[in-house]
């Protein structure tokens, strides 16, 4: 299986691209926005400001190809890399940015917002994605339901419990793998046999296509395909991202632990947020000009999420016992007046 | 939530008496038919579950609403909090309650924690039910009692029923409550108890314990298949002239310690009956609050009957020495009674 490519690495784009220059746009939009909150959520962390971050540097196109195949009244399944996603998908970024500064004000995602929160034990949640999914048949409604996981989390048993039970049923999801070629330390190529992970899911009787997940039209084209066999009842699909981890795995990682700089370094020329711009700009539809506004836009709109996070108020300790049930048990009572009153 | 039961018997609808079975089949069939977003599904569930507890409702409800799962506990239970995320009402069943461990990274990563990671804006309203205990000689790992494990897990409620009429209204009210719940079914009282059980609906309240035989002497606290034990060995006492007090807790967590509390210090004496392993096993958790919080009224040490430090037997011989039974309780009774 070659990967899906529309867009070459200079910028080249194939004949028979599914999307226009105004949709395209609409994508590098999001993908710089994407990227500009990753690196400066980095700097964040770097200042303090936030807690232990796992960035996403590389995969931007693969998050954001993906989520821009929904709509509104479709959910996100997100792992803990997915910020892009979610914000795309809608988060606010002020809340992206007290979630991963671990403050409770961040935690509870906006009401109607069908984002479902991080989630950090591997591979589970895409057995949510397809109960989710599945929900929309009984409730008559036609969502459908997309998830992320790793190269390193196909490992997982909740993968292949999630693909068949997504098969079997026929779940209106779609399941993207970021084979970014890293579980933090250890390489794809020791994380299994066959590298080609798209190509499991003949083994579950669903469709598998691999995207080249640093090109933003491949891999929105491929989920739009996607999300409409699911919304058109016809089940699953199972998409595999080739991309590339260019940071750390978290903030509190060092890759040169276990990988040579120069490893990384054919993925620079690969940038999904380069290669679209140089794509664009071929085809007479960005220039310089409006790059600057773009990037005063997103920079702006980053400070104004800075300053309505720093505005959060201070997390109370008696939060700890609260939501723990709908109603507080008579311990927790107990605890949540201890904890008040120091 | 407060109890919707009619006093059995006196009610105007109708009351059969029935088993432990028929009683959280009837549930199941009431919140189907009641609720559009109760989902009722397992391995083998379709075809009525290899205790026939779902006989009929698939006939009855339809297959998308009652349905076979692939044999994948982590599957089932993830499967369903996906569902209880999107707005409905699932019912998971796991065949053996010995057979929830592949599930356990769901259980305990997930099914306690979304309310509170989510601070209340996803929830995840769902039932597990799982047959537990020994003493009918099922094969090797069919007979477990995991419920410590399970009240371990800070947001998912525990309910243990010890007869029919309990059983159903305490399964329909788990259902119908906003936070998951585990509902274990004693294999052992599946049909060797009988109760008259209402018709139709009615809910017991989740977190309560009740007091089910009075008396002074000292109070046996136990709850599940241990009731009926803890009812033989107070039979017997009785006999004797010592009239033993019994605590059905029926849900561990939330933990009526109001109701265990006010006994002990009624009688001053407690015995602690389950049939789990000893060490760190719920009776610890029973014993501890009797230490911290009753200690003033106790006139004897608070005692644990329970499973021995060991797996639960698969050798049918001599299993039945491993369940706690009536002899062993009024062991316990007269060391509290001598102290």
């Amino acid at each position: 299986m070659e990967p899906l490519r529309y867009i070459a690495e200079d910028g080249t784009a194939a004949d028979g691209l599914p999307f226009t220059a105004d949709e395209l746009v609409r994508g590098y939009r999001a993908v710089a926005r994407a990227r500009l909150f990753d690196d400066r959520a980095m700097t964040l962390q770097r200042q303090g400001k936030l807690g232990v971050y796992p960035p996403y540097r590389g995969q931007e196109a693969a998050q954001v190809g993906a989520v821009l195949a929904l709509g509104a009244s479709d959910w996100l399944v997100p792992s803990y890399r997915d910020t892009g996603a979610a914000i795309t998908h809608g988060l606010p970024l002020s809340q992206a940015i007290l979630y991963w500064r671990a403050d409770p004000a961040g935690w509870q995602f906006p009401e109607g917002l069908r984002v479902l929160p991080f989630y950090i034990p591997i591979a589970t949640q895409l057995l949510h994605a397809v109960g989710v999914a599945s929900a929309g048949r009984y409730r008559e409604e036609d969502w459908v339901a997309l998830t992320f996981i790793g190269d390193g989390g196909s490992s997982e048993g909740d993968f292949h419990e999630a693909l068949n039970f997504a098969a079997v049923y026929d779940a209106p999801v779609v399941l993207m793998v970021e084979n970014n070629g890293w579980a933090i330390s250890v390489p794809t190529e020791k994380q299994m046999k066959n590298p080609r992970i798209a190509e499991r899911a003949a083994g579950y009787g669903i469709p598998g296509v691999v995207v080249d997940g640093n090109d933003l039209a491949a891999v929105w084209h491929a989920s739009r395909e996607a999300v409409a066999r699911a919304r058109a009842g016809e089940g699953p699909t199972l998409i595999e991202a080739v991309t590339y981890r260019m940071g750390p795995h978290t903030s509190s990682d060092d890759p040169s632990r276990y990988r040579l700089e120069e490893q990384g370094k054919p993925w620079e020329a690969r940038d999904p947020v380069l290669r679209l711009r140089l794509a664009l700009a071929a085809m007479g539809a960005w220039d310089d000009a409006r790059e600057d506004a773009l990037q005063s836009e997103l920079k702006e709109e980053f400070q104004a999420a800075v300053r309505e996070a720093d505005a959060a108020p201070e997390p109370l300790p008696q939060q700890i016992v609260e939501q723990v049930f709908a109603e507080m048990t008579g311990d927790a009572r107990r605890a949540w007046e201890v904890l008040k009153h120091g | 939530m407060v109890d919707t039961a009619q006093a059995p018997g006196k009610a105007q609808a109708g009351v059969r008496t029935m088993t432990m079975v028929k009683a959280i089949q009837d549930a199941l069939d009431v919140a189907l038919s009641e609720d559009p977003r109760v989902l009722l599904f397992g391995e083998d569930v379709g075809m009525g579950g290899v205790f026939r507890v779902s006989d009929g409702l698939r006939d009855k409800h339809g297959e998308a609403r009652v349905f076979d799962t692939p044999l994948a506990e982590a599957g089932i239970v993830g499967y369903g909090i996906g569902l209880a995320l999107a707005g409905m009402r699932p019912v998971a069943e796991i065949q053996f309650a010995g057979f929830l461990y592949p599930a356990l990274d769901q259980i305990l990563s997930h099914l306690g924690r979304y309310r509170h990671r989510t601070r209340g804006r996803f929830t995840v309203p769902m039932v597990i039910r799982a047959p537990y205990g020994g003493g009918v000689h099922t094969p090797e790992q069919h007979a477990d009692s995991p419920e410590a494990v399970l009240a371990h897990v800070p947001g998912v409620k525990v309910v243990i029923p010890s007869d029919p009429y309990r059983a159903k209204g305490l399964l329909l009210a788990a259902i119908r409550d906003p936070d998951p719940v585990f509902f274990l079914e004693s294999i052992k009282l599946y049909r060797s108890v009988k109760a008259e059980v209402p018709d139709g609906d009615y809910t017991l309240e989740l977190g309560k314990a009740r007091v089910v035989r009075e008396g002074n002497a000292a109070t046996l606290i136990a709850y599940g298949g241990m009731v009926e034990v803890c009812t033989k060995a107070a039979e017997v006492a009785a006999r004797e002239g010592v009239e033993l007090e019994i605590v059905d807790l029926e849900t561990l967590v939330p933990f009526d310690a109001d109701t265990v509390l006010a006994s002990v210090e009624k009688t001053g004496r407690a015995v602690v009956v389950y049939e789990a392993r000893k060490i760190g096993g719920f009776g610890a958790e029973i014993a501890a609050r009797l230490a911290e919080d009753a200690i003033w009224s106790l006139q004897a040490p608070v005692l644990r009957v329970a499973g021995w430090d060991a797996p639960y037997p698969p050798f049918s011989a001599i299993e039945h020495h491993y369940r706690p039974d009536a002899r062993r309780v009024l062991e316990a009774v007269r060391q509290v009674l001598a102290a």
